[in-house]
């Protein structure tokens, strides 16, 4: 695949360190992951400051589509975990917010994806994962462990049904964060390959690798937009689970 | 046979995994296509959970895909 110079479909997912920087022992150099994650934030700092500036009553163009990201999830909060769910809301917005234009800033040709990095979606999957639950044991205080016994099991079935239902809570941060870190590296592997089908097929044939790479790129945009929003929706779904139990 | 090969067999055979996915996410459009049929007003409705579906559906693909890569380049 990397013929004459050229980088294989997977050196996209390289972190190289861009200022190196050690404190005791330990590497704390400022990558290439960083700078997109800085951008990241800039971008949408500069986004949401910049279209409240005018704060009119009838908003233009830019304030619109600032209050449309926020209407948009609160709107979701208020549908999934109810007028409870306002005080998470910050946290909420803050983590679809990072996480879309993460994902979208990904698309751009020669940029790098930071959630594509299971290190990086597993700490946002496992501090919400810690969270709710510590949630859940300050709201409903030891009550927190009925929530593994659904109501209306007999009792000759609760050893396995607790067993499974433990193994699936288990599972959640595990599954929320592969999802989206796999969509993201699988998305863009697929798309280095395809591209390196273009070169490849030559001046005759080289043009349908490109329509297919063309389509893909939209699917792309799509998919990225989806996993923040899925990912978003179900950190509502686990805190509705904690604050009211099932 | 060794390990490189046996390696390279599993990294193959993991890709059966996304046969179920492929399943799943049709049969969850399978179910809007029909909801939209007989209730053309629930669509905004419908619209909202199909997305949320089939992105669970093609994460656990996905899971295939990772163990895959995970035993061509982690084993």
């Amino acid at each position: 695949m990397s013929a004459g110079g050229g980088h294989g479909p997977l050196h996209q997912f390289v972190i190289s360190p861009m200022a190196e920087m050690h404190i005791g022992g330990m590497d704390v150099s400022f990558t290439n992951s960083s700078l997109f994650m800085v951008l990241a934030i800039s971008l949408v700092t500069f986004f949401l400051v910049g279209g409240m500036r005018k704060q009119a009553l009838v908003p233009g163009r830019w304030q619109s589509m600032a209050e449309l990201t926020y209407e948009f999830i609160a709107n979701m909060i208020k549908d999934n975990v109810g007028t409870e769910g306002r005080s998470y809301f910050p946290f909420i917005f803050s983590l679809f917010m990072f996480i879309l234009v993460c994902n979208l800033l990904g698309m751009v040709p020669y940029s790098f994806t930071v959630t594509s990095h299971i290190v990086v979606t597993f700490a946002f999957a496992f501090l919400v994962f810690l969270g709710v639950t510590v949630i859940g044991f300050v709201k409903h205080g030891l009550g927190f462990f009925k929530f593994f016994l659904p109501d209306g099991t007999p009792w000759w079935m609760a050893p396995l049904m607790i067993f499974i239902e433990v193994v699936a809570y288990l599972a959640r941060p595990i599954s929320l964060s592969v999802r989206l870190a796999a969509n993201m590296m699988a998305g863009h592997t697929m798309l280095k390959v395809i591209a390196g089908f273009v070169i490849g097929m030559g001046w005759a044939l080289g043009w349908l690798p490109f329509a297919l790479l063309t389509i893909l790129v939209g699917f792309e945009i799509f998919v990225a937009i989806l996993q923040a929003y899925i990912f978003a929706i179900l950190v509502c779904v686990y805190l509705n689970d904690a604050i009211h139990m099932h | 046979m060794e390990m490189e090969v046996l390696k390279y067999l599993g990294a193959g055979l993991t890709t059966f995994g996304m046969l179920g996915a492929a399943i799943g996410v049709g049969l969850v459009f399978a179910a809007m296509l029909n909801g939209i049929a007989r209730n053309p007003s629930a669509e905004p409705k419908l619209a909202k959970y199909v997305y949320i579906g089939a992105g669970l559906a093609e994460a656990m693909g996905l899971f295939a895909l990772v163990i895959g890569l995970i035993l061509i380049f982690a084993v």
